[in-house]
């Protein structure tokens, strides 16, 4: 079959071609129908990454938070019509210690092969998780995006010392929301804070325990633990305030993604003997263990709710640009594009 | 899907006399290493609307369709392979009749008809087609003219130049509600049925109403040697 591929052929420019996908006995056909835009897809679509990168890369399809329906199975794991969020990391080996995500050898989609930007995405079923029933499509989009939290809060749980009682994220916008909102759901115990810079975004962690403007942190504050969910170049300013405020021995886990390389303070992590843990992507384990938090807590779905952003209906190439275009230019919140059937 | 009252009809008729000095028939050249017809089918197998996917093939080419559908699409419960008529609307006769026999005809049975040839299908297309068949009782998949069209009834000189804006190219799928349609069909006069190639002219003709379908510029017709050149160019994507 002509499969219908949108690349990204040059930055804001998207191109149809075709590609052909053999029917067989082993790989799962699956209908894109709710497509969410990230950052790592606007940085390709506005050019915002080193030229070779773009040489390199493009042209690739974008989009690796998606969902859609089971359209053929002959592997008979799932039935069709079945809703499922796809996983766009691409394993090509086994490995007992290192986790699927961090191996070298991985593929990832929409860097460096094709996203879910496709009429049909072919896969094996292990790439595939079953969504529970009636939930909200437009949330269950961006699963991808809140896997990535839920692998870093269990992989930083797994090595952070046992004090816990006070956690501090810093960033308000959709990371540092959603890791937020996976800690407090996860450990109630906790006490929570949130740092950012936006008030208004801030005032929308209501889940939180207590929010501060980041130049407005009281100097007796202090945490056990820390995430930064900034990026970009803010990033080095809130590892650097997370190393001030936190206490001895504290782990620091870092989520937010860099295009240059950010000065911090190692004087003061030596001698606060801190730990800083990063990290990247999401592998199997964590979509089902995300989508079984959905089923047990479906109150996180209401909550991811609060940040969809414009949830846009695509027909063609240039509803696809719009899409992008929009998102460029929304206060907060996800875009989702949604293929009109 | 079962009883969703919706057949897929793919025309595989020609007999390719319009491909140079190929033997076979167009719909059975390759394009990046699988048969035209193949590709197509595999749309409409994807599709879970349809009901059942009838293959309409002239009768001496019914078993080479048949292996090649069992060589390339391991799920194939849903494909029929029955053969053809003497025109396109003949053919698609053929299909409304196939239809019937299996019990399965209604007043809302729709049927997708399209050309074998014109593998770059896409799923919103197909989707559109079901959707505006059901809702308005025929659709017609075309995209808008970007040549401007000239008419010469004398085939010597220009008799007129429509306004380019109210012209459209027309594609396929044609989708219809099965039953009108050859209702329609079998009022006309058997002249009336010789001229018409087309099967939307049918309705157009009586004044019904064919609503649009936007198609893809790439919805392209191998029917020309330089075709295959274009379509192996489509398959570029890396």
């Amino acid at each position: 079959m002509l499969n219908a591929v949108y690349q990204l052929k040059r930055p804001r420019q998207f191109e149809l071609v075709y590609q052909d996908i053999t029917l067989d006995d082993q790989h799962v056909i699956v209908r894109p129908t709710h497509l969410s835009i990230c950052n790592a897809d606007q940085r390709y679509y506005q050019g915002n990454r080193p030229e070779e990168i773009l040489n390199k890369k493009l042209p690739m399809a974008l989009i690796h938070e998606a969902i859609g329906q089971v359209v053929y199975d002959p592997t008979a794991t799932f039935a069709v019509g079945d809703r499922v969020v796809m996983i766009p990391n691409l394993p090509s080996e086994e490995d007992p210690v290192i986790a699927e995500n961090y191996l070298r050898s991985s593929r990832f989609r929409a860097s460096g092969t094709d996203g879910f930007l496709q009429e049909y995405i072919q896969t094996v079923p292990d790439r595939l998780v079953l969504l529970p029933e009636g939930i909200n499509l437009t949330v269950a989009a961006f699963t991808e995006l809140v896997s990535v939290s839920y692998h870093a809060i269990g992989r930083f749980f797994e090595s952070a010392h046992a004090r816990r009682e006070a956690v501090a994220v810093w960033g308000d916008e959709n990371l540092g929301y959603i890791t937020s909102l996976l800690i407090k759901t996860m450990y109630p115990e906790i006490r929570l804070t949130v740092m950012g810079v936006n008030e208004a975004k801030l005032n929308d962690f209501t889940f939180a325990d207590e929010t501060f403007l980041v130049n407005r942190i009281p100097q007796d504050f202090a945490m056990d633990h820390a995430f930064e969910c900034v990026g970009g170049n803010a990033a080095p300013r809130a590892i650097n305030q997370i190393i001030d405020y936190i206490r001895p021995e504290g782990t620091i886990g870092i989520l937010g993604v860099t295009e240059d390389p950010a000065p911090i303070n190692t004087r003061m992590i030596l001698e606060k003997g801190l730990r800083m843990i990063g990290s990247s992507r999401s592998g199997r384990k964590d979509f089902k263990g995300l989508v079984e938090l959905y089923s047990s807590h479906p109150e996180v779905v209401d909550y991811l709710e609060n940040i969809v952003g414009e949830q846009i209906t695509i027909r063609e190439i240039r509803d696809i640009s719009k899409a992008f275009e929009m998102d460029i230019h929304k206060l907060i919140g996800k875009t989702v594009m949604v293929w009109d059937k | 899907m079962e009883n969703s009252n919706v057949f897929g009809v793919v025309l595989a008729g020609g007999k390719g006399t319009r491909m140079g000095n190929v033997e076979k028939p167009k719909q059975f050249m390759e394009i990046g290493g699988k048969p035209i017809l193949i590709h197509t089918i595999e749309k409409f197998v994807l599709n879970t609307e349809f009901e059942q996917v009838l293959v309409l093939s002239p009768k001496q080419w019914i078993k080479h369709t048949e292996d090649l559908i069992r060589r390339y699409i391991p799920t194939r419960d849903r494909i029929v392979v029955i053969e053809g008529g003497t025109t396109r609307n003949e053919t698609i006769m053929n299909s409304i009749a196939y239809i019937e026999q299996q019990g399965r005809l209604n007043e809302d049975t729709v049927i997708v008809t399209h050309d074998s040839v014109r593998p770059f299908l896409t799923y919103r297309i197909l989707e559109e087609n079901i959707r505006y068949a059901r809702e308005y009782g025929a659709c017609d998949t075309v995209i808008a003219a970007t040549d401007t069209i000239v008419e010469s009834r004398d085939r010597a000189s220009i008799t007129d130049i429509p306004d380019r804006s109210t012209m459209y190219q027309g594609q396929t799928p044609q989708s219809f509600k099965a039953m009108h349609l050859r209702t329609l069909y079998q009022s006309l006069t058997e002249e009336e049925k010789q001229i018409l190639t087309d099967a939307c002219k049918i309705l157009v003709i009586k004044g019904e109403q064919v609503h649009l379908v936007e198609g893809e510029v790439s919805n392209i017709k191998i029917t020309y040697p330089y075709d295959l050149r274009v379509a192996e160019a489509l398959l570029g994507g890396k």
